[in-house]
């Protein structure tokens, strides 16, 4: 039966007892837990504590012990890790199962005296996150150049959706494939059009006449 | 003649005598003398506490008690906090903010844990609780700041604000501000946000203003450099948690946080200390020897600075602490701090193979013997011995609360290669007032004979990774006579002494097993033979009927309530029909 959260779950039969990695079987003190891979761990410890001084800057979820949260793939990519059985030890926080991952950018609106955070990875196109950002920023008219449509206008200041990749520059919002976008994103800015000549122009054509 | 003296007493001055009554189990009992008894109770019940949200309807208690201010309530089972319990699965607080909207404009204070809270729910607390004073969520999910902010603008005479371990989404940092100018918090706790743009300045001001405020626990995100103007802001402090407690050695930075926290001359209690620099702990000195509780479970730092620091606390009475201190550390902690009465030690690798820092049972045995007044403990290690235990139960017979976690399941007696039966034994044995244990390493079906004949005045009781058979978990619910919560995961306990001793179910709070070997067919049965209870399937392999009936079920939850069935529950969890004609009495 497919689960909804992606945990791969063995497959059941008839009358057997399936459970997860763990058996229920008694060990000897100190015998080793084969992987689900079924590889037997090695005895090297797994350098977590290396993950101590680790802060990742958009961290939502530091643990209890300050410890930045582990990476579930990160680990689990580990050669020499053991294999973990969910919720032991039970310790809080850590590596709270997420079936996806976040990647959270800041917006921020010139002339606006705050900043937003939206998780890009909630969207698939270009569409949905402004659709997103107009919802947030509703006071403001946000220019989709995609489809040339000029979002509702309310007090008559345009704005142009930006962006800075992963170089440092600032190039306009729909400028490169979704996903591309997506990695190379650092932080967004509602920038006011007056302000917005000069960068890098969309491949698209601004003046694109169709209606798509 | 006698029978008109004793009910003489008018009701007002029967209320008055109940008002002094506190407890929560004192209330209920008053409650059961005889109906007026009753009556004038619940009229005058102004704290209520439901332990189990599904375990009655708000309507049922807004009925039942007219005139509360607080209510209490707590949703989840426990494991969830070990990711044991899938999203989703429930544990909504809106039904009850709704329904307290309407009925209660009076309502004071809202305590919650492991409930799921949304802005919707926070915004709804904002509008419909003209005098609401007291916020405390612990362990809550589901909420953003833009709840938060709703809080902090409406609700004019809030006190208290208490996020604790929260899963916050952390959209702006600026809720802070929302704040009016009279507001007067006593206590705000954001330990647990996340956000990198908390408004200093906003904070300054706030903790500025709130002339009474006592409870200050800070984020990760406030740097070192600033807590000294908050400090000062706010000398009259008895609690404080600092954020971020690194950065580079400034002499300017250094004698101006020393000057702060001398000037607090109240402080008994500190936490926080994110990324710890040992270069800084001397600036908090002077407030140790003052200091009745101390939460170091975030600061990476190595024994010898823990022993310095502990040395200057004479009076702790609470130390929660990353195994970084070593056997060593609890040795020097075991002779400085005599008044000490909960300890906790977390692992700081507990992924780990191999041990990272030298903590044995060592640790354990020299505080237990070094600390007449311990009584609670929680202690993660990677070995112990029946030896061991049976010492630390001598030495501490006073003892309420017992969790401790060998890191690997099912490790047996260092020395001995035995079981653990005996130590663990002991405990229960000599600790006749434990109130709470959980279990670790090899254990067989004798540890639970012991804690079922000894254990009785437990009340809650972990298992993991234990026992043999049955028999294991026959002992436990047949002996434990004041056993109310139950959890239990991957362990061979099946059927039989669950449908044996099926009423036991009903005088308890709530069983939580998971990869257990309890078939779909018993749950099925005992969901039908016993209406008080809900039995819960959670499954996310799909539907249990698409799978043989003597298939075991991945995880159960059971518990009683007079709500009958819950109608929120996700795709993957099954409520068990009762079925009236198989019932037995």
């Amino acid at each position: 039966m497919s689960s909804e959260n992606g945990k791969l779950l063995p497959e059941t039969d008839a009358g057997g007892l399936n459970f997860e990695a763990t058996e229920l079987t008694l060990g000897l003190p100190g015998e080793s837990r084969v992987t689900s891979d079924g590889v037997a761990k090695l005895g090297s410890k797994r350098g977590f504590s290396e993950t101590v001084d680790l802060s990742l800057g958009d961290n939502k979820n530091t643990n209890k012990f300050g410890q930045s949260q582990i990476d579930v793939p990160e680990a689990a990519k580990s050669p020499v890790s053991k294999a973990q059985v969910v919720g032991w030890p039970p310790v809080r926080g850590y590596a709270k199962r997420r079936t996806k991952s976040c990647k959270y950018v800041k917006v921020a609106v010139d002339g606006a005296p705050y900043l937003r955070k939206v998780d890009l990875e909630m969207y698939n196109t270009y569409q949905q996150l402004l659709t997103s950002l107009e919802d947030m920023f509703s006071c403001f008219t946000i220019r989709n150049y995609l489809s040339d449509k000029k979002l509702d206008q309310v007090n008559g200041i345009e704005y142009v959706p930006t962006y800075e990749d992963k170089d440092g520059d600032w190039m306009l919002v729909g400028d490169v494939p979704w996903q591309m976008f997506v990695e190379s994103c650092k932080r967004l800015r509602l920038m006011k059009s007056s302000e917005a000549v000069g960068l890098a122009a969309p491949r698209t054509p601004p003046k694109c006449s169709s209606a798509s | 003649m006698h029978k008109k003296m004793m009910f003489s007493f008018p009701d007002e001055v029967l209320e008055h005598v109940f008002s002094f009554i506190q407890s929560d189990k004192d209330r209920n009992s008053v409650s059961m003398v005889c109906k007026s008894w009753y009556e004038i109770e619940r009229w005058c019940r102004r704290k209520v506490f439901v332990g189990n949200c599904y375990s009655v309807s708000p309507r049922m208690v807004i009925r039942r008690f007219p005139e509360f201010r607080s209510i209490e309530l707590k949703g989840k089972p426990h494991f969830a906090d070990f990711n044991l319990v899938p999203d989703g699965w429930g544990g909504y607080v809106f039904p009850w903010i709704a329904e307290m909207a309407g009925a209660f404009p009076w309502l004071e204070e809202i305590k919650l844990k492991r409930m799921v809270v949304t802005d919707e729910s926070l915004e709804l607390i904002a509008k419909s609780f003209k005098n609401f004073k007291v916020l405390v969520l612990s362990s809550c999910e589901g909420f953003s700041t833009d709840g938060l902010a709703a809080i902090a603008a409406s609700c004019k005479n809030l006190k208290e604000l208490d996020l604790r371990d929260c899963e916050v989404d952390d959209l702006s940092g600026h809720w802070l501000s929302h704040f009016p100018d009279t507001v007067s918090l006593v206590s705000l706790n954001i330990s647990c946000l996340g956000s990198d743009e908390v408004s200093f300045s906003a904070l300054e001001r706030l903790v500025g203003r709130c002339t009474n405020l006592r409870t200050l626990r800070l984020n990760r995100a406030v740097p070192l450099d600033k807590i000294a103007n908050i400090l000062r802001r706010a000398p009259h402090l008895v609690e404080f948690g600092t954020g971020t407690y690194a950065a580079d050695l400034r002499p300017d930075v250094y004698s101006d946080l020393a000057g702060a926290f001398s000037s607090c001359k109240e402080l008994k209690s500190l936490s926080g200390f994110w990324d710890l620099v040992p270069a800084y702990l001397p600036a908090i000195y002077p407030a140790c020897s003052k200091l009745t509780s101390l939460n170091l479970s975030y600061a990476t730092i190595q024994s010898p600075d823990l022993i310095k620091l502990l040395s200057q606390c004479p009076n702790l009475q609470r130390l929660l602490v990353l195994d970084y201190i070593e056997d060593s550390g609890l040795e020097a902690l075991a002779s400085t701090c005599k008044d000490l009465q909960e300890l906790r030690v977390f692992p700081s690798d507990p992924f780990g193979a191999e041990p990272n820092v030298s903590l044995t049972e060592r640790g354990l045995v020299a505080v237990s013997s070094g600390c007449p007044k311990l009584q609670s403990v929680l202690y993660f290690c990677r070995r112990m011995s029946n030896e061991a235990l049976v010492t630390i139960a001598k030495n501490c017979p006073n003892f309420t609360r017992f969790r401790l976690c060998i890191i690997e399941p099912r490790t047996a007696d260092y020395l001995t290669l035995e079981p653990l039966d005996v130590g663990f034994g002991a405990i229960v044995q000599y600790c006749k007032d434990l109130q709470r244990l959980s279990l670790s390493g090899l254990l067989t079906d004798r540890v639970f004979e012991y804690i079922g004949t000894y254990a009785k005045k437990l009340e809650m009781l972990s298992v993991a990774f234990a026992g043999d058979s049955d028999l294991g978990l026959h002992h436990v619910l047949s002996g434990c006579e004041s056993l109310r919560k139950l959890e239990i995961r991957d362990c061979p306990f099946g059927d039989k002494a669950l449908l044996a001793n099926a009423a036991k179910l009903d005088t308890m709070r709530s069983l939580w097993m998971s990869s257990c070997a309890v078939s779909f067919g018993a749950c099925k049965l005992l969901g039908q033979k016993m209406p008080r209870l809900n039995v819960e399937v959670i499954d996310e392999r799909g539907p249990p009927d698409s799978r043989p009936e003597s298939c075991p079920v991945d995880k159960l939850y059971i518990y009683r309530t007079v709500a009958g069935p819950r109608f929120d529950m996700p795709p993957f969890v099954w409520t068990m029909e009762d079925d009236p004609s198989l019932q037995l009495s």
